[in-house]
C-alpha cells in the first residue's frame, strides 16, 4: 500500500504529542506491527524534539509551524521533516558517548538506530530545513 | 503524565501515568528530584508509562545521578515493554536499577 499524508504542527514542545497521535494514525493505516510503529514514533518524535530544542533554541512562543511528511512506495518509508528555524549544520550533529552517562544526547542516538538513513536536504524555497530520515519496511 | 506518591519508611514511591516526554519532564523532576535530594529512597513505578523518549530517559539519568550525590538510590520498578526497549536502546539496564 502506498501513502503519503502530512501535517503542520505548531514549534512547541506540547505538540510532541500530537506529532505521536498523527504519526500512529499514518501507520496504524499501514498495517505496521506494534513494535515497528512505536519504534518509528520514537524516531520522529525525536526529529520533532530536535526542531523545537535546537533549530528554534532561545525562541519562545514562536508561531512557526513544522511539518511532518509521511510517505511510504514501494515498502521505502520516508518521513520528511520541514522547520524554519535556525539553519542546521549536519556536520555538527552527534550523538553522545553511550559510555559517557549524562542526561541528553540520546535523541539523535535513537534516530541512528531505528532509521536506514537521515539526510537533511537544501531543496526547499519555503522552509529553511528539511530533514528526510528514510527506513525500508 | 500524571502521578501519585506513597510514602513507607525511608521510601518514597512515584508512581508514573502517561507518556512521558520534553512537555513533562521538567514536572517529572519537579517531583521527583525533591525527594531525592531530601535523602529518601525513590522507587519509580513506571507500569503505567506508556512511552517514553530521550528527554525521559533523561530524567532517569538525573535522577539517578543525583541519588548517587546523596547517598541514596532510584530503583525503576514495573517497567512496561516499551519503555524498557527504549532503556535497553540507550544501553540503560546495567546502569539503572532496574526491577
Amino acid at each position: 500500500m502506498d501513502l503519503s499524508e502530512s501535517k503542520d504542527f505548531l514549534v512547541h514542545t506540547a505538540s510532541l504529542k500530537e506529532v505521536r497521535v498523527f504519526s500512529r494514525e499514518v501507520f496504524d493505516k499501514l498495517k505496521l506491527n506494534n513494535d515497528l510503529k512505536e519504534e518509528l514514533v520514537l524516531a520522529i518524535a525525536e526529529a520533532a524534539q530536535n526542531i523545537v530544542k535546537h533549530a528554534y533554541k532561545g525562541v519562545e512562543n514562536t508561531t512557526d509551524h513544522m511539518q511532518i511528511k509521511i510517505s511510504l512506495k514501494d515498502n521505502n518509508l520516508e518521513i520528511g521533516f520541514f522547520d524554519k528555524g535556525k539553519p542546521v549544520v549536519a556536520e555538527n550533529i552527534q550523538h553522545r558517548k553511550l559510555d559517557d552517562i549524562k542526561p541528553g544526547g540520546l535523541g539523535t542516538f535513537f534516530i541512528k538506530q531505528i532509521m536506514d538513513d537521515a539526510v537533511f536536504k537544501k531543496d526547499q524555497q519555503q522552509w529553511v530545513n528539511h530533514l528526510i530520515l528514510s527506513k525500508k519496511i | 503524565m500524571s502521578y501519585k506518591i506513597t510514602e513507607e519508611g525511608n521510601i518514597s514511591t512515584v508512581f508514573l501515568n502517561g507518556e512521558i516526554d520534553m512537555d513533562v519532564t521538567e514536572k517529572a523532576k519537579e517531583v521527583i528530584l525533591p525527594i531525592v535530594e531530601s535523602g529518601k529512597e525513590v522507587h519509580l513505578n513506571l507500569k503505567d508509562v506508556s512511552y517514553m523518549d530521550s528527554s525521559g530517559i533523561s530524567v532517569l539519568i538525573e535522577s539517578h545521578q543525583k541519588a548517587l550525590e546523596n547517598n541514596t538510590k532510584v530503583v525503576v520498578k514495573e517497567v512496561s515493554k516499551s519503555v524498557l526497549k527504549v532503556i535497553m536502546m540507550a544501553k540503560l539496564e546495567q546502569i539503572l536499577n532496574l526491577e
